[in-house]
């Protein structure tokens, strides 16, 4: 006969001893664990770090919302994954490994695009949403569903060495919710300050030092244990290991919970994500780039066409794997003698790792120089490898 | 001094320069001599009009300059000026 009346099994309690002899946490904290359900969007790099310790910690339901695969290149730093999962769906590898971890828990798998249509309806099942998103439109999505249905937002974010932390729309005991994202962000950066392909990256263990912050504070907003980051904004730089911890105000002009609300529902965010400087170009000019396939060239290659190729990375990109083309750093492409490479009288075909810079070539030299024969090879020289030449190595 | 931080996504507009130290005492004053000492940077942080864009928070140590005197918030010798922009990635 048992003498337990805690509502958890012998073996949960087992489990999380260390949590229970805690004496502000104690059984109490467990039990609201247990009890809450959150969901987690995204389980790439802070995903991973986030649903692994809520998972092992007890949270009782997780939600997992990520239509991704895993790739060669996430393992570097989503160590919810193995080589054994390259290939395979994020959200239902992640459900085997955090079961694997703790068979006392739910874990929900939405295997599909978080979007306008279907946030509301996903979020309004759970108490907390945790956001690790690697986009702006999905960012602001993600908080304007969570203000909508006055949910606390776990935020965190990463580039190259640098974090960011913080706990958006957090109710306070007097029922007051703190500042949200579009308090601290009102709008996007530009198109041209959000990183290329050449600019982006991130220190492998950063997002697990971002992302198990993030589940220190999804823990503390659930059990009311410690004061949650709500109205604070924290950074963490891992390369001079500087930290801040900066204050978050409401924005009276914030047209959810400002002064004079704009807004009532969700809006297309990769329109409103798509604002660039004064004086570029607009949206629609940027996307009239003539393009090739892989296949295309490839057919182009067997018929014997005559054609230039140009290779826009740098060159330790190029030293890493090259389709042989002649090599100009996109930052020197409008230079003089660079452009005087540039053939006029055949087609030019320019790559770089996946199509984005050599667009922006193709796009500056014919502004600049008038150029008509420029190809975007679509899907770059990863493309090529992974469609043409599977020998080549991808990074 | 003060001494303003430069975050990642800006540091290619300062050859990689992470900090900077002007002898000026506002924001404003502190933010123009990092863009006088790098004319690219000028257009991403600054308006036509030379205000500060929106897309950009300043702080000077842990307070919002929107909380202070904005653009015109006074800095010492000391003062610790951070430019913070949004940064999404997560998953990528």
């Amino acid at each position: 006969m048992s003498n337990n009346k805690t509502g958890f099994s012998k073996e949960e309690l087992a489990r999380y001893s260390r949590h229970i002899i805690i004496p502000e946490f104690n059984i109490e904290g467990q039990r609201k664990l247990k009890e809450a359900k959150v969901l987690c969007i995204g389980s790439g790099g802070l995903g991973s770090p986030l649903l692994l310790y809520l998972a092992a910690a007890g949270v009782g339901t997780l939600g997992i919302v990520d239509f991704d695969v895993v790739d060669d290149s996430n393992l570097q730093r989503q160590v919810l994954f193995t080589v054994d999962d390259v290939g395979k769906s994020k959200a239902e590898t992640a459900k085997k490994r955090l079961l694997a971890l703790n068979p006392h828990i739910t874990i929900n798998v939405y295997d599909t695009k978080l979007t306008s249509e279907n946030a509301l309806e996903i979020f309004k099942d759970y108490d907390v949403i945790a956001d690790g998103t690697d986009n702006f439109p999905t960012r602001y999505l993600v908080n304007d569903a969570c203000v909508l249905l006055g949910k606390p937002n776990i935020y965190a974010s990463i580039f190259r060495f640098e974090g960011q932390v913080s706990v958006f729309n957090y109710k306070d005991e007097s029922g007051e919710f703190g500042p949200n994202y579009r308090d601290l962000f009102p709008e996007p950066p530009p198109a041209e300050l959000v990183p290329n392909c050449a600019e982006g990256g991130v220190i492998g263990v950063l997002p697990g030092i971002m992302g198990s912050l993030q589940a220190n504070e999804v823990i503390k907003v659930v059990t009311k244990v410690g004061e949650p980051l709500s109205g604070k904004l924290f950074l963490f730089d891992a390369a001079t290991f500087q930290t801040r911890t900066l204050k978050v105000y409401k924005n009276k002009t914030n047209p959810l919970t400002g002064e004079n609300p704009t807004q009532t529902g969700l809006i297309d965010y990769v329109q409103f994500c798509t604002v660039q400087l004064p004086g570029a170009k607009k949206a629609s000019e940027l996307r009239e780039v003539k393009e090739i396939s892989v296949q295309d060239l490839e057919q182009w290659n067997n018929l014997g066409h005559e054609y230039q190729l140009i290779d826009v990375r740098e060159s330790y990109e190029y030293d890493i794997v090259n389709l042989d083309g002649e090599l100009i750093p996109l930052g020197k492409v409008a230079e003089k003698e660079n452009v005087a490479k540039i053939v006029t009288d055949k087609k030019v075909v320019i790559h770089c790792r996946t199509g984005k810079r050599s667009a922006d070539a193709i796009r500056e030299l014919e502004n600049l120089f008038g150029f008509d024969n420029l190809y975007n090879l679509k899907g770059g020289v990863v493309a090529w490898a992974k469609e043409i030449d599977q020998s080549l190595p991808t990074y | 001094m003060a001494k303003i931080i430069i975050p990642t996504p800006l540091r290619k507009f300062t050859n990689s320069q992470s900090s900077f130290e002007s002898q000026s005492e506002t924001v404003r004053a502190v933010v123009q001599d990092l863009v006088d000492s790098n004319p690219s940077l000028g257009p991403q942080i600054l308006d036509d009009k030379g205000n500060i864009r929106s897309f950009i928070r300043i702080f000077v140590g842990e307070e919002d300059i929107n909380v202070l005197d904005g653009a015109q918030t006074a800095v010492t010798a000391g003062s610790v000026i951070s430019i913070v922009p949004a940064i999404a990635g997560g998953s990528f």
